[in-house]
């Protein structure tokens, strides 16, 4: 049980706030999307909770601890973080790359042992990559390149992932491919996951709890069918729209409206 | 999620032992150049010794005379090579690695230049030599490095700014050594040639001992350090995600190196492209997306080496000091990188 809590944060670049005394409580074991306006803050938040940006003021804490006060690889081994658009070093082999996940997880002379060879294997197998073991990371697809990061968090084993914007970049079938991947990771290890996301629906679909952000502060949080209705998609991002249930998920599927279509 | 075969296991044991071995694999290679070069290097000169005779001198048995010609005159000009040849190798691996720019050596950031202006300051105005004179080249590399970081930092790593702040550096202190030298009434040319483009036929006894020791205790501080390259090629996000402290470790590596192109210039002045040239020789050879620490050492040393035996040896029609044929090998590398530089980056 651990458990991640943003306590009357806030954040800014150079004197300017982005985000004012927010709080949030991510849900142990469950996914958690966050959505927004573009600039509203919500990876910046994400960020902080990572400790990758300082905090003007509140505390973030794990376990009721403040993350400020922890050794950073202790925190590594217990939140993971996927920046946004990562780019990895020339030449380098996918199963290279996933093994520096482990580096909390080791010595001084950081040594690779066994055990550490293990769980790469795992992370490699867990997220389909592992036949491209020994390719160059810069060979691979754009897919593929993002599973490859994605079994470095893994291999880091942590018990809760963050990712800012994971399926950016990405085409919709494998939008779809990595978020079953979450959804899996999720249910068979208990981990939990929160992600920055773009595309409402599929936040909708694939979140237990949905964060909506507006202007640097929350919108509505809760379950995507309580939290996404029209108000709230109005107040958020301005915008008229239906919301109807996924025929498929059963969640809400957000259909904007826009100026030239809105004659049913 | 099931469990994991012991066979896939294995396999990626493997693909790290074959990346091991790689590894080793080139820095054994660079240490076979380096062997050759020195025994090529013991042999020929002016007075043509037998291998026997050599042999011998090294030992410091044997004529009297051939044993002045390896012990005083061959056999320390050799080390220094290697010596300061791996220091600038390792220092420009570490710069690259850590600012994640393959440009940013320290010869081209003018770190090497700022070290030999301090050098020169602390030989011709204070009359220093030894830890102090090293000292006083340390502080001339860390004011460059403070000038640069101050100036360029903010605008990002990669930014070309960086760079030419750099290289802006590098001509001022460059001039004011040329000026520095002009102003000498004893003006001797192998001092000049040394503060300028950088020699190693003047590195011997104690000035030689105390080269090799400083380098040899700075390496063991990288080999401290170097575990926290691989998390930061992956960004400072990435790198901080994992758990390291990327300010400080980005601090570290720098003041390590720029200890070692110090302790290297303050004896043989800034020889150029090597810190530029070796690491990027050695991370192709390596290639396996490291900040190939070790095998850059063992590059620098066995190029600085071998351009010094061509140098001496009047391959290029006459006598040239070593930092002339580095020039000559490294000028042409720099242009190709900057030409494909843009390719590569995505």
């Amino acid at each position: 049980m651990t458990n991640l809590r943003a306590e009357g944060v806030s954040l800014g670049y150079d004197g300017l706030r982005v985000i004012e005394g927010l709080d949030l409580t991510l849900p142990d074991g469950k996914i958690t999307a966050v959505v927004g306006p573009n600039a509203c803050g919500k990876s910046t938040l994400l960020r902080g909770l990572a400790r990758l940006h300082p905090l003007d003021g509140g505390r973030v804490t794990l376990d009721g601890a403040d993350i400020t006060q922890m050794p950073r690889r202790e925190l590594a081994r217990k939140v993971g973080m996927l920046p946004q658009s990562s780019i990895a070093p020339d030449g380098v082999r996918v199963a290279e790359l996933v093994s520096r996940g482990r580096y909390p997880h080791q010595g001084w002379f950081g040594r690779h042992s066994s055990d550490d060879d293990a769980v790469v294997t795992t992370a490699l197998e867990s997220t389909g990559v592992a036949e491209l073991a020994d390719r160059p990371v810069a060979e691979l697809s754009g897919g593929q390149r993002q599973r490859v990061w994605i079994a470095m968090v893994l291999a880091q084993q942590t018990d809760i992932v963050l990712l800012d914007e994971p399926t950016t970049f990405l085409d919709v079938r494998h939008q779809l491919d990595l978020l079953d991947l979450l959804t899996e990771l999720n249910r068979d290890r208990g981990t939990t996951v929160a992600m920055v996301l773009h595309e409402l629906n599929l936040a909708a679909r694939y979140a237990d709890h949905l964060v909506v952000m507006s202007a640097g502060r929350i919108v509505a949080e809760g379950a995507p069918s309580d939290v996404l209705t029209r108000e709230v998609v109005d107040e958020a991002f301005g915008l008229q729209a239906q919301v109807v249930p996924d025929p498929v998920a059963g969640s809400p599927l957000v259909v904007p409206v826009g100026r030239y279509h809105s004659g049913a | 999620m099931t469990a994991v075969s012991t066979t896939s296991v294995t396999a990626i044991a493997g693909l790290r032992a074959v990346r091991r071995r790689r590894q080793v694999l080139v820095v054994t290679g660079m240490v076979v150049v380096v062997l050759a070069a020195g025994t090529g290097a013991l042999l020929v000169g002016a007075a043509g010794l037998t291998p026997g005779q050599a042999i011998l001198g090294a030992l410091g048995i044997g004529d009297k005379g051939d044993v002045f010609i390896i012990q005083l005159l061959r056999l320390p000009r050799i080390e220094a090579a290697v010596v300061v040849g791996a220091a600038f190798g390792l220092a420009g691996a570490l710069f690259q690695s850590t600012l994640r720019n393959p440009l940013a050596s320290p010869d081209i950031l003018g770190i090497s230049s700022g070290a030999s202006l301090g050098a020169v300051i602390g030989l011709l105005a204070l009359g220093l030599s030894g830890v102090a004179l090293s000292g006083l080249a340390f502080a001339g590399a860390g004011v460059v490095a403070l000038a640069i970081w101050l100036l360029a930092w903010r605008k990002g790593l990669h930014s070309i700014r960086f760079v030419l702040v750099g290289v802006g550096f590098a001509y001022l202190c460059s001039s004011l050594v040329a000026w520095s030298m002009a102003r000498v009434e004893e003006n001797e040319a192998a001092a000049v040639l040394v503060w300028t483009v950088g020699s190693v036929s003047d590195i011997r006894g104690e000035q030689l001992a105390f080269v090799a020791a400083g380098t040899l205790a700075l390496c063991a501080a990288v080999a401290v350090v170097s575990r926290n390259q691989g998390p930061l090629a992956l960004g400072d996000d990435n790198a901080r995600a994992l758990g390291v402290h990327v300010d400080a470790a980005r601090i570290g590596s720098l003041l390590l190196a720029v200890a070692l192109v110090a302790l290297a210039t303050s004896a043989a002045g800034p020889i150029a492209f090597v810190a530029l040239v070796a690491p990027a020789i050695a991370r192709r050879l390596v290639n396996d997306g490291g900040a190939a620490l070790a095998a850059s050492a063992a590059t620098g040393a066995a190029l600085t080496l071998v351009a010094d035996v061509v140098g001496q040896h009047g391959l290029l029609g006459v006598a040239a000091p070593v930092g002339i044929v580095t020039g000559l090998v490294g000028a042409p590398y720099l242009l190709w990188l900057l030409a494909t530089n843009e390719k590569r980056s995505r």
